[in-house]
């Protein structure tokens, strides 16, 4: 039988100059003080949210570099996590990432069927991106929202009972959405005021 | 029947706000500790409660909490375990949704029980939005002097504060979730040593389920033995169940153990019986960890008695023909689900999830899941039935943590019970290739 | 206070705090447990091949019930009155053989091709607990080979995931750069970004790694260690004892590692200079013929037993390309 190649390639650091906004980094330096002095890789994960959400949508090492001179530790401390949670996206990823549960019970409740739509109404598969750099899809483990099934979130939002039709106002309410600008009550940074 | 300890109040509007839930007799628990009792007490209240962990296991909360090492200097911890990420439960994000309060009252008693003076609520990732609703709730509990120093003019100080995980099942293990606390990859530890010695940041730990700990307020206010008179037997007090699957009203139900899984699965109330007035055929009745059994043995047991929602009931029989209360996720299938494509997929679940530490887990997930993948698409022999069998009982017990067991009982009971849709499976590929995402009865009723 | 613990019918009295696996192998003989991943010179390593399960069928003379299940004797302190069972087990014998089969339900079986048969920990380990027929019908991963700098080669398709070359990295090689990525059967070792672990003492992940994942690569492919020689060398290093093992054939040096004791275990760990780039004769003071102290496929000469036809042949064409790329 022929083997599973796994391709996880070397990456590249750009040396591109990376620095959170004086008001983010407000609240990085509140986030590392919810932990014991010395303790502050505690604070790595909340703040990988913050740098992907307001860095550029993903983790490029240069991203991760920067934490690392933030945390004080080492920046394989940073890879090591960053490859390990499935929220950190590690490539590129769309404006809008659409994960779909495909666990049991969604799956039972027809969540495979909606992962199907998706993929057809948008012409890419399960990890790709669409040409205009809008929606990434992604097939997801159970969401926690079982009983509303079937689930996806865009964005870590909750989409609960979804139907193609519903599916199709979603998306186009995107796409109208698509030139403004996040809602900054909804990103990671605003929820820790 | 129907007393309910936690969402009593939950349909008051705005109940997630700190003037509506205190109007409503929020907060009075953390009075009554902080100011006529003594930590001991309060310990000695929990644990003739008799409650049990409702994060999976339920091991009785009282004695953990006696297990804490109170010798040592070091400053202790709690840490609220809001990980929910096994398939079919989502009750303790519906409580903190709802309820943000009740989980940090009950917090803060059981932090001044235990001699604790920092808290973390771990949630996971995917929770984003409940990170704003209780960092909410916490700013509301320290402005009125419920949290922070010198909490009510009395010498018990208390800080709190939410930390998110980033997508990984196994970080709701205990240990798992205190690397991820630390900030690094979420492998479980080694035990020993347990958390109540060397947990977080190596120093005295707690680690309780959300539902848990919210429910030490009622406790704290009416005592062990109120809260031990509801319920049945050594299953006390009420339990979030999280039903869902195929059936009329999925949702969140707080119901007192003991109440017939039969009345559970069809009463209006609950869940309503199966959808589109189809037979149920199966039911995992703890989250996707648990057993899997069919119609009849989860109606009842196999000595014919009613089967019952408590720990006891639901365990009668062990592996042969029980299952188990796990984490409340209730998930119910109807006669039309392919037990085959579930139990690939959960076995899919838990080899993406698997932390990948231990040899027996990383290799034996995986290679179940490959063995599952093939049956179901129609690519199977009968030799594999019994070498997934095979499989499933040498992870078991075998590994570092329980994700390994998880993985391994879903795919043994399935076999056990419904061996004879494996063998379809492997019988009639050409008819199994043809059915749409594994709806494997619909051909049946064709004819 | 001295503990007593009693393994496969041995007793014997240890301080507090000594794990099972160290109380076994204090006994010495077939009670010692076969281990991957613990390593006793480095912190916090164990518990995670699982291949040094024991049963403890009595707990303590406290309490004599037995554990419900097997323990990792490498993580688990003897308690007082221990009883425990090793080969005298036949369950012990059944999980560790199902282990054996874990651990190479994806190994690649390229021992012929590989610069650490002879003398690999998972060999020995299959010898002793495997197997013969393979009950893995599906496919096998397959990851890169990377360079970590031009001294070791990294063979992912071999590695266990023991944690131990972490750990060297960690606690006796400075800044780490490598680590476990990614997780469950999918993770590896790497170092994400192009970079070189280079240390004084980084070549020590070679010596510690128990398979041919790490490998020298100021020596790969030049020989096969059964035609060298083990020979007791030393130098006045220094930065390490400078005590080390030349393997050579003739007057010639392919190889330096560090002295090996009876389980596999470096006596000392030696520097990059000692091991990659003092190849000469004239750099050591040769002191004889080492004697292998362990039980090894080398000592033994099980090797040949080892690969068996089905196993070569496919890779004949693989070994023979990898040989001449090189
Ligand atoms: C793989 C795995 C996943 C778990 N996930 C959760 C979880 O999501 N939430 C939870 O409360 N407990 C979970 N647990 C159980 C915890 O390890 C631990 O027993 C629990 O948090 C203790 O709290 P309790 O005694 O209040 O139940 C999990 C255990 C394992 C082995
Ligand atoms: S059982 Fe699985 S999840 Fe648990 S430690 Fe081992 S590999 Fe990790
Ligand atoms: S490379 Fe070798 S030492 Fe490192 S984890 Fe893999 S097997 Fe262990
Ligand atoms: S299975 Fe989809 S949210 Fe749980
Ligand atoms: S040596 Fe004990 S688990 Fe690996």
């Amino acid at each position: 039988m022929s083997g599973q190649k796994i391709n996880h390639i070397l990456h590249q650091k750009q040396n591109i100059p990376i620095c959170f906004s004086e008001a983010i980094l407000q609240k990085v330096h509140k986030i590392i003080a919810h932990y014991p002095e010395g303790k502050q890789k505690s604070a790595l994960l909340p703040i990988l949210h913050i740098a992907q959400e307001e860095l550029g949508g993903y983790l490029n090492v240069d991203v991760m570099d920067y934490i690392a001179d933030l945390l004080k530790i080492q920046p394989i401390e940073v890879y090591e996590v960053a490859t390990f949670y499935s929220q950190y996206y590690l490539d590129k990823v769309g404006k809008y990432v659409i994960e779909v549960c495909r666990t049991g019970p969604c799956a039972i409740c027809g969540g495979e069927d909606i992962q199907e739509y998706l993929e057809g109404k948008l012409h890419i598969k399960d990890g790709e991106t669409t040409a205009d750099g809008l929606f990434t899809l992604k097939t997801v483990e159970c969401l926690g929202a079982c009983g509303f099934a079937p689930v996806m979130q865009i964005n870590t939002e909750f989409y609960e009972h979804l139907t193609p039709a519903k599916i199709d106002i979603i998306l186009e309410d995107l796409r109208l959405n698509a030139t403004n600008d996040k809602h900054s009550d909804k990103t990671w940074a605003e929820k820790y005021s | 029947m129907g007393r309910k300890i936690l969402l009593e109040n939950s349909d008051i509007p705005n109940i997630k706000s700190f003037d509506v839930f205190r109007a409503h007799g929020g907060y009075v628990s953390v009075e009554k500790a902080l100011k006529t009792m003594a930590p001991d007490e309060i310990i000695e209240e929990v644990k003739k409660s008799g409650l049990r962990g409702r994060g999976g296991a339920g091991f009785p909360t009282g004695l953990k909490w006696t297990f804490l090492d109170r010798k040592s200097n070091k400053p202790r911890y709690l840490v609220c375990n809001g990980d929910e990420s096994e398939p079919g439960t989502f009750k303790d994000r519906y409580l903190m949704e709802k309820l943000p309060h009740l989980l940090i009252e009950g917090m803060i008693c059981s932090s001044f029980a235990l001699g604790v003076n920092t808290a973390y609520i771990y949630i996971r990732g995917e929770f984003k939005y409940l990170l704003g609703i209780l960092n909410q709730a916490i700013n509301e509990a320290y402005k009125n002097g419920f949290l922070g120093k010198n909490i009510l003019g009395t010498n018990f100080s208390l800080d709190m504060y939410v930390h998110p995980g980033a997508g990984a099942y196994i970080c709701g293990e205990e240990t798992a979730l205190l690397e991820s606390l630390e900030g690094n990859r979420g492998n479980p530890r080694i035990k020993p040593p347990f958390p109540a010695v060397v947990g977080l940041y190596d120093c005295p730990t707690v680690v309780n389920n959300v539902e848990t700990l919210a429910n030490v307020g009622y406790i704290v206010n009416f005592g062990g033995d109120a809260y031990a008179s509801i319920g049945l037997g050594k299953s006390t007090g009420t339990k979030l169940i999280s039903a869902c699957g195929n059936i009329n009203n999925p949702g969140v139900y707080e119901i007192e153990l003991g109440m017939s899984v039969e009345d559970f699965i069809y009463k209006e109330e609950f869940c309503g019986g199966i959808k589109d007035k189809l037979e149920l055929k199966a039911v995992v009745p703890g989250g996707s960890s648990v057993p899997i059994v069919p119609k009849e043995l989860i109606l009842f047991t196999a000595s014919g008695e009613k089967r019952l929602m408590t720990y006891e009931s639901l365990a009668e029989g062990g592996f042969e023909s029980g299952t188990m209360l796990g984490s409340g996720g209730f998930i119910v299938y109807d006669q039309n689900a392919c037990i085959v494509r579930n139990t690939w997929n959960f076995s899919r679940f838990y080899h993406h999830e698997s932390c990948g530490q231990c040899s027996p887990c990383r290799e034996g997930t995986g290679w179940m899941e490959k063995i599952l993948w093939r049956i179901e698409h129609g690519h199977g022999n009968m030799k594999d039935i019994d070498l997934l069998i095979s499989i499933a009982d040498k992870i078991e017990g075998n590994t570092i943590c329980p994700l390994g067991d998880a993985a391994a009982w879903p795919v043994a009971s399935a076999i056990r019970h419904f061996r004879e849709d494996f063998i379809f499976h492997v019988q009639y590929p050409e008819i199994v290739k043809n059915i749409k995402h594994g709806a494997l009865y619909k051909y049946d009723n064709q004819d | 206070m001295m503990l007593k613990i009693t393994i496969d019918n041995q007793t014997i009295e240890v301080e507090e705090g000594t794990t099972i696996l160290q109380a076994a192998r204090k006994i010495g003989g077939s009670v010692v447990p076969p281990a991957m991943c613990w390593y006793s010179k480095l912190e916090g390593s164990g518990g995670k091949c699982r291949t040094c399960l024991v049963k403890v069928s009595e707990g303590s003379a406290k309490d004599p019930r037995p554990l419900p299940k097997l323990v990792a004797s490498c993580r688990t302190p003897v308690v007082d009155g221990m009883v425990v069972q090793n080969k005298t087990s036949p369950e012990v014998l059944e999980a560790r053989k199902a282990i054996v089969e874990f651990l190479l339900i994806n190994h690649p079986l390229d021992c012929p091709v590989c610069d650490q048969a002879g003398e690999c920990d998972l060999q020995d380990l299959s010898y002793d607990n495997g197997k013969v027929s393979c009950r893995y019908q599906e496919s096998r991963r397959e990851f890169e080979v990377i360079d970590i700098g031009n001294l070791i080669k990294l063979h992912m398709n071999r590695c266990i995931l023991c944690y131990r070359c972490v750990y060297v990295a960690d606690q006796i090689a400075g800044k780490r750069v490598h680590g476990i990525l990614y997780r469950g059967d999918v993770s590896e070792i790497s170092t994400y970004i192009k970079n070189s672990i280079d240390h004084n003492f980084s070549g020590n992940v070679i010596d510690v790694c128990p398979v041919g994942a790490l490998t020298d690569k100021t020596f790969r492919f030049k020989n096969r260690v059964w035609f060298l020689k083990p020979m007791t060398a030393h130098r006045d290093c220094p930065t390490c004892s400078g005590k080390v093992i030349a393997w050579m054939r003739g007057s010639e040096i392919y190889r330096i590692t560090g002295r090996k004791d009876e389980f596999g275990e470096v006596e000392e760990f030696i520097c990059n200079e000692c091991r990659f780039e003092k190849k000469n004769i004239n750099d050591w003071i040769v002191e004889g013929p080492t004697t292998l102290k362990r039980h090894s496929v080398i000592s033994q000469n099980h090797y040949k037993e080892i690969k068996t036809p089905s196993i070569i042949n496919p890779l004949k064409e693989k070994m023979e390309k990898q040989t001449n790329d090189e």
